[in-house]
């Protein structure tokens, strides 16, 4: 077995102690900024529910001023988020590259992403089923934790998973400034040193990642939806 | 006594985009403690909206909300959600939250509240008890038919023991049979707990199953109200008469009753009438007294009579004959012992 890959894939052999370094730091930058993202997110997605016309904390100037700011960045490409966030990226985390200069960019990047996903998940919720809960005297942080976040679990889960995925397609951006992972090993050191093998076995285990978490967020859904 | 509802004056105006909707108009309305009062109306006619004023749901744009003598309005946040408390609501598409179980449902209003986690468990038990759901205490609202569904939604209205129930036509989405056993449940519930119950829909046949009062709403305003009774026997309005009548069938007998040809053709001296009367008038016989009394002969083609609240409600659709005189003062009669009388057709003029 191990003989058969060796004669397939040489250079991932040789390689493996990178191979295994590039992998733990895709999972680490997934993890820790997906961690933080999924915070951000998630508070920003239930602050523009809420205080969306017509919701249960209606408040238009701050509406309108989260909605620009999730907009803003969505529009922004990852590839250049690196660059022009790299102060602030300094200021957080003291430095703007590596692995953990990369995470900054991560999570800015992915929250506004994560946010609207958690408002349309949470807008999804029967709009007769939070009345219902008014109608009973629930207040507001009772509607946000046992109405929305309740029955919106099983989407939520399901747009997280979204979020997890795309978010693994951020990091393998992150060797531009040096940050390491999956998408580095395959760019520099499969294509540019012509070691093919590294390309595609790095792209197999990105895929595995991908897989595992939808796997997991299906299961996860199946479980807890009813 | 203090009405249970005080509406004074609603206003309620959406602003949607450059259109401005005026929703309720001008509305005032008393609902008195142990009243089932009905509201009927088309859809749009604002009862919805109307409803959901009394706790708060929707703000009015003018006019004064006392609930319980409390004035709603100027209440703070914390007092609203009390005062919500005892007022409960059930919706047509039932609002169940469908990732809880039938008791977490229940449960779901008493978690602000001061009961401990056993007393809490007990309430709902006796609540799934009331409306014999005990059974489907850890089952899904999925799992359950949609009868089933409004009967855990009553529950959940129910947990915090309020005063008032409003029922936003609750019914619609279910069969008639369904739609019965839940009225009567609303029924019982205000004859054994003394709730005050606002029933709105647009099936007559619901407000005269259950309710002592009723209000017709019309593009906003309220254009009739008073007893089931009153208005069953001496509507006014025409809107109220086609809501009895749609529950009466009368008005689908009456083209064919006009397809007759004896109908098509009415004799000198013959006039066809609607004739309703409510159950205290008929002691005497009517149709026998007119010719009695009047030599009035009365052929009877359609007739329907009904009890509503022990008391019977006839409609009738009858050929008067007799000399003109004779009609008049039969028809006068007939008006003045608190029958109404709509003439429906008299024969045509004679062409010779
Ligand atoms: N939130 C809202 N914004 C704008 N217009 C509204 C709103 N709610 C209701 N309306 C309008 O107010 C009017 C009355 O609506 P309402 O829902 O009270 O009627 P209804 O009598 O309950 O009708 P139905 O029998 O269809 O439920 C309608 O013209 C409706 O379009
Ligand atoms: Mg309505």
């Amino acid at each position: 077995m191990m003989t058969e890959i060796a004669r397939l894939m040489p250079n991932v052999v040789s390689n493996w102690s990178e191979v295994v370094q590039s992998t733990g730091e895709t999972i680490y930058m997934t993890i820790v900024s997906g961690i933080f993202a999924g915070i951000i997110g998630l508070i920003l997605g239930i602050a523009l529910v809420i205080t969306q016309d017509g919701g249960i904390l209606a408040n238009k100037p701050v509406y309108q001023v989260l909605d620009k700011i999730v907009n803003l960045f969505r529009s922004i490409p990852f590839i250049i988020l690196l660059a022009v966030i790299g102060p602030f990226t300094r200021l957080v985390v003291g430095t703007t590259i590596g692995t953990t200069g990369v995470l900054v960019p991560l999570i800015v990047g992915c929250a506004p992403f994560y946010a609207r996903q958690v408002q349309n998940a949470l807008l999804d919720v029967a709009p007769g089923i939070i009345e219902a809960a008014e109608s009973v005297g629930a207040g507001p942080w009772s509607l946000i934790f046992r109405v929305y976040l309740r029955e919106g679990a099983p989407d939520l889960v399901r747009v997280s998973v979204v979020t997890i995925i795309s978010l693994i397609g951020l990091t393998t951006m992150a060797g531009v400034v040096g940050g390491g992972g999956l998408g580095n090993l395959a760019v520099s050191v499969g294509y540019q040193r012509f070691e093919n093998d590294i390309t595609l076995f790095s792209t197999l285990l990105i895929l595995i990642m991908v897989f595992l978490v939808q796997g997991i967020g299906d299961w996860i859904v199946k479980k807890i939806s009813h | 006594m203090q009405p249970a509802i005080d509406l004074r004056h609603i206003d309620v105006t959406f602003h949607n985009k450059n259109k401005t909707v005026h929703a309720v108009q001008d509305v005032s309305l008393e609902v008195e403690p142990g009243d089932i009062y009905g509201i009927v109306g088309y859809s749009g006619a604002g009862k919805s909206t109307l409803v959901r004023v009394i706790n708060m749901l929707q703000k009015p744009t003018s006019g004064q909300v006392i609930v319980n003598g409390h004035n709603m309005e100027t209440l703070k946040a914390k007092e609203l959600r009390a005062a919500r408390r005892k007022i409960g609501m059930i919706f047509q598409h039932f609002n169940l939250m469908n990732e809880r179980t039938i008791a977490a449902n229940v449960a779901f209003p008493l978690q602000d509240g001061p009961l401990s986690k056993q007393e809490r468990h007990e309430k709902v038990a006796k609540l799934l008890e009331l409306v014999e759901l005990s059974d489907k205490a850890n089952s899904y609202p999925s799992q359950l038919s949609g009868g089933q569904k409004q009967r855990v939604a009553i529950a959940r209205a129910l947990a915090n023991d309020p005063e008032i129930l409003i029922s936003d036509e609750a019914t619609s989405a279910l069969d008639p049979k369904t739609t019965l056993s839940i009225l009567k449940l609303l029924q019982s519930l205000n004859q054994r707990l003394g709730l005050t119950v606002v029933l709105i829909t647009h099936e007559m046949d619901a407000v005269k199953e259950v309710c002592n009062k009723v209000a017709v709403m019309e593009n906003g305003r309220i254009i009739e109200r008073g007893s089931l009774l009153e208005l069953f026997s001496h509507p006014k309005e025409k809107l109220t008469r086609d809501f009895i009548e749609t529950s009466t069938q009368i008005n689908q007998a009456l083209p064919k009753i006009l397809a007759q040809d004896n109908i098509k053709h009415l004799q000198p001296g013959q006039v066809l009438v609607k004739l309703a009367y409510q159950g205290a008038n008929t002691d005497e016989p009517l149709i026998s007294g007119l010719y009695q009394h009047y030599e009035v002969a009365a052929n009877i083609l359609y007739g329907n009579i009904e009890i509503l609240q022990q008391t019977p409600i006839g409609h009738l659709v009858v050929v008067l004959s007799g000399t003109p005189d004779h009609l008049d003062d039969a028809l006068e009669n007939l008006r003045t012992d608190q029958v109404t009388v709509e003439i429906l057709k008299q024969p045509e003029e004679a062409h010779d």
